[in-house]
């Protein structure tokens, strides 16, 4: 897609910005998260925000849409100064945001979801819906954004959410809208929905920042790009005169390898997964099941990626194959773990086979955020020898793994009585690495591996993962993320409404054909 | 610091606004504390009666702590402490015969095991049927006071009293009482108590099993990715503070009234969760807020005889306050936000 065409702004400096931000200073604590933030944005365009967790992209943004004040600096929004005391001060001014999380009420319609807060009235009490109606309809038209106004909100697609929230923005008049993250949920297909409408708002004269760490879509979707990097802005680009390789290096502050390099798989004879013929039935008698007949094996030696969009039973696949117990994770099929039947065994017992686990939700099936990194290291591993010794614990041995495993995998800050809630994501997942990685594992099960995590801790991860395979483990690897499918899979499985629906193998693998599997056609 | 500087803090603010109320009814603040302090620390006696009290506070209080680091809450513990005293003192009236020391360790591990199966009921109903366990102690509770009444009345009653008591327990049962404390009865309850003390303090923080509680208490979930089955720690958790509550029978039956008394506890199975609260679920911490709360007990009993304007349940809003100012967290974080802006 071609996007820095010439419908682009004109970015001439005569103009004034629609958004300025100027020397923006603010800490939390002793933590600075923005440290004299310089940012300007065109009027008219599709502005790139990027940078780590934890860099201050989101907190000079909060300040922008009055979330909390500066300690020090100034916001102009159309040349004007601002202090905001609260968000509904920025969106009188016309600011609008995204959040990652959608702010929709489930049960409500879309109609009613758009208008909570900012109601026609008529006669100063009833709720004008026939003249929102109208105004919202020709709203929709004029941007191309198709809704079903009557259906329950949380009944659409999550594509279809994300364009209510915009439309939200729209209908407050937002002329300058901020989105967070806003293709983390989103199929390759919504997503490319998604910008072409965002361009067409810009081209009708909306001023968008884009909040995102995906370097493709800064690269194909935006007029221009600010990056940060440790609370400050390390560099500001049009994006027509960087390349992927130059913002990953500002954004990290050292040189980055995007794509490692993956060499071919040297498969072994045995099997790592067997999965046959698994099945989970639907909550409500009559409901969809939640996995269908779900058979695939991995070998030993081997990256088997599984590819869909969030909610097609990827959750549920993980559970079933990691406590095949348990009747609310399985109720029929059976699961073997290098040759042999686990169906009925405990979780405990599966997992000392060798298997290692990087949890989906890390912190919530990760961590113990509320405790030190060294309690955290031990999680799955207190009954090891290496750490008990007839029911007691070994802290000596634990202090001393934990901080060589914190060196080596190099997670930061060296502290081990930190809670590990305090770490940035990318950290914790690194935390995660280590700890599954002491298990020498002959299996590993990687699910979102790299979700909310940074590009220098990506290509961490993603080197890892190789690594273990290379070392005779058998991968399957579990990830919304088609970066990390196409990058590491030796072979990819789709998933679509709890089926197993395709197959490709590394080299007639495509992204388009990808998207289409995901979505269902 | 702040951990253990936060209940001080808590504590003088409660005590500052229960004194505010003493003055409020027209007494002297002052004169007050004087009459509090006197009459929990001002005798070998008083302090004795203090200890007295104390005693089934640091068990109850482990009882609640133990769960709570497994992310249970025990509203059982009256239940399980009623039932363990009850199972003492049977066993002392059933076999009065029985030779000392064996005797008391018997009716101690008859006090264990009766607490144990009261916590464990509410742990295996919470890990096998998902039922909440705050409503299944409150309602084994009452299960707990009926069968204790009809036990003492109709099984075990003691022919020579009106009182609705047990039989007295043979001699053999009998644990030794201190002299120093001029009569109070505190006896090697008290030492036990503080033994479990440490005994739990080893279990949560130097045993897999107590690790194992306490990644349950932090996240479920992630608990159970680790490979801990979660209804398995839930059941161990309420069992162990079932037989902590149970424990409370020894002090009472073996080291006081030689007998089962209905009604003998004030609700210490409730105030120990006001005790653990204060004491941050931490075994240190409880028995150091199982001593504060055995103090106000023993102090507020005389005020009502000492003053004119003051009765004892000024003890229980003392109480009250301290406990809504331990609680108001949220106040704390309120001001260091306002201190940091």
């Amino acid at each position: 897609m071609d996007s820095n065409s010439d419908t682009a702004a004109v970015m001439a400096t005569s103009t004034t910005a629609a958004v300025e931000l100027r020397g923006l200073t603010k800490h939390f604590g002793s933590v600075q998260a923005n440290a004299g933030v310089n940012l300007r944005v065109e009027p008219g365009t599709i502005h790139g925000v990027i940078g780590e967790n934890g860099a201050g992209k989101s907190t000079a943004m909060k300040m922008l849409y009055g979330i909390f004040p500066p300690d020090a600096g100034e916001i102009l929004v159309n040349g004007k100064p601002c202090a905001w005391n609260s968000p509904a001060d920025a969106i009188a001014a016309g600011i609008g945001m995204v959040h990652q999380h959608f702010m929709l009420a489930g049960p409500y319609s879309a109609l009613d979801n758009i208008l909570l807060g900012a109601e026609p009235l008529r006669w100063g009490m009833i709720v004008d819906r026939k003249k929102a109606r109208a105004e919202l309809q020709a709203l929709a038209s004029r941007y191309g954004l198709a809704v079903n106004w009557d259906e329950p909100i949380e009944t659409l697609p999550v594509g279809v959410q994300q364009r209510i929230e915009i439309l939200k923005l729209l209908y407050r008049d937002a002329q300058i809208l901020i989105l967070d993250e806003p293709t983390a949920v989103l199929t390759p297909q919504e997503t490319n929905d998604l910008f072409r409408n965002l361009k067409k708002l810009r081209d009708e004269g909306k001023t968008i920042l884009l909040i995102t760490h995906k370097l493709r879509e800064v690269m194909s979707f935006t007029d221009r790009v600010t990056v940060f990097r440790a609370g400050k802005v390390t560099g500001e680009v049009p994006t027509a005169q960087t390349n992927p390789q130059e913002l990953a290096n500002l954004m990290v502050g050292r040189k980055v390898v995007l794509n490692i390099d993956v060499p071919p798989a040297r498969l072994r004879e045995e099997q790592a997964i067997e999965v046959t013929d698994l099945c989970l039935a639907g909550t409500v008698a009559g409901s969809r099941h939640k996995l269908t007949e779900i058979s695939f094996s991995v070998k030993r030696g081997e990256i088997v990626g599984i590819a869909g969009v969030e909610g097609n039973g990827q959750t549920e696949l993980l559970q079933a194959i990691l406590h095949p117990r348990d009747p609310r994770c399985r109720t029929s099929g059976t699961v073997k773990f290098l040759g042999e039947d686990v169906t009925s065994y405990e979780t405990l017992r599966i997992r000392d086979l060798g298997v290692a686990v990087i949890p989906e939700d890390r912190q919530q099936e990760g961590l113990l955020l509320e405790r030190p990194v060294s309690e955290n290291f031990l999680l799955g591993l207190q009954r090891s020898p290496a750490f008990s010794h007839a029911g007691f614990l070994n802290s000596t041995n634990l202090q001393k793994a934990a901080a060589q495993a914190v060196e080596e995998y190099d997670v930061r800050p060296r502290d081990l009585t930190l809670p590990a809630g305090k770490l940035s994501g990318g950290n914790q997942q690194k935390l995660i690495v280590a700890r599954e990685f002491q298990r020498k594992p002959r299996v590993l099960i990687a699910a979102q591996p790299t979700r909310g995590v940074d590009v220098g801790a990506i290509e961490f991860i993603h080197n890892r993962i190789v690594r273990a395979r290379d070392e005779g483990a058998g991968v399957l690897l579990v990830s919304f993320e088609l970066d990390d499918i196409l990058t590491l899979s030796d072979r990819v499985l789709v998933m679509y409404e709890g089926r197993i629906v395709a197959e490709f193998s590394r080299s007639e693998v495509s992204e388009r054909e990808l998207g289409l599997k995901m979505a269902g056609s | 610091m702040r951990k253990v500087l936060q209940p001080i803090l808590a504590v003088a603010l409660g005590l500052a606004l229960g004194l505010g109320v003493t003055r409020i009814a027209g007494e002297s603040p002052w004169h007050v504390l004087q009459i509090l302090w006197r009459s929990a620390f001002g005798s070998n006696y008083d302090f004795g009666m203090t200890l007295f009290y104390s005693t089934p506070l640091i068990l109850t209080g482990l009882a609640v702590a133990v769960p709570f680091q497994a992310g249970l809450f025990n509203i059982g513990a009256e239940g399980q402490l009623t039932l363990g005293a009850l199972a003492a003192a049977a066993v002392g009236a059933l076999w009065p015969v029985m030779p000392w020391p064996l005797a008391p360790v018997l009716a101690t591990l008859a006090a264990i095991l009766a607490g144990t199966v009261w916590g464990a009921i509410p742990g295996w109903l919470r890990a096998r049927r998902g039922s909440h366990e705050v409503i299944n102690t409150i309602m084994l509770n009452f299960i707990a006071a009926g069968l204790a009444s009809y036990v003492t009345l109709y099984l075990l009653k003691n022919p020579d009293s009106q009182n609705p008591e047990t039989r007295p327990i043979g001699a053999g049962y009998l644990i030794h009482q201190f002299g120093v404390f001029g009569g109070a009865p505190v006896s090697l309850a008290l030492p036990l108590a503080v033994m479990a003390a440490v005994l739990v303090w080893i279990l949560l923080w130097r045993t897999v099993l107590g690790y194992e509680m306490r990644a349950v208490g932090q996240s479920e979930p992630a608990a159970r990715a680790a490979g801990i089955n979660p209804g398995r720690i839930r059941i161990i958790a309420m069992s162990v503070a079932g037989g902590l509550a149970g424990l409370v029978g020894v002090g009472e039956v073996l080291g006081n009234a030689g007998k089962f008394r209905l009604g003998f506890s004030p609700e210490y199975g409730f105030i120990g969760i006001a005790v653990a609260l204060l004491g941050r679920n931490q075994p240190v911490g409880v028995v150091a807020s199982a001593l504060l709360f055995g103090a106000l007990h023993k102090g507020a009993a005389d005020l009502d005889l000492e003053t004119e304007h003051v009765t004892r349940e000024l003890s229980l809003i003392l109480q009250a306050l301290i406990i809504l100012s331990v609680s108001a967290e949220g106040l704390w974080s309120w001001m260091k936000k306002r201190r940091e802006a």
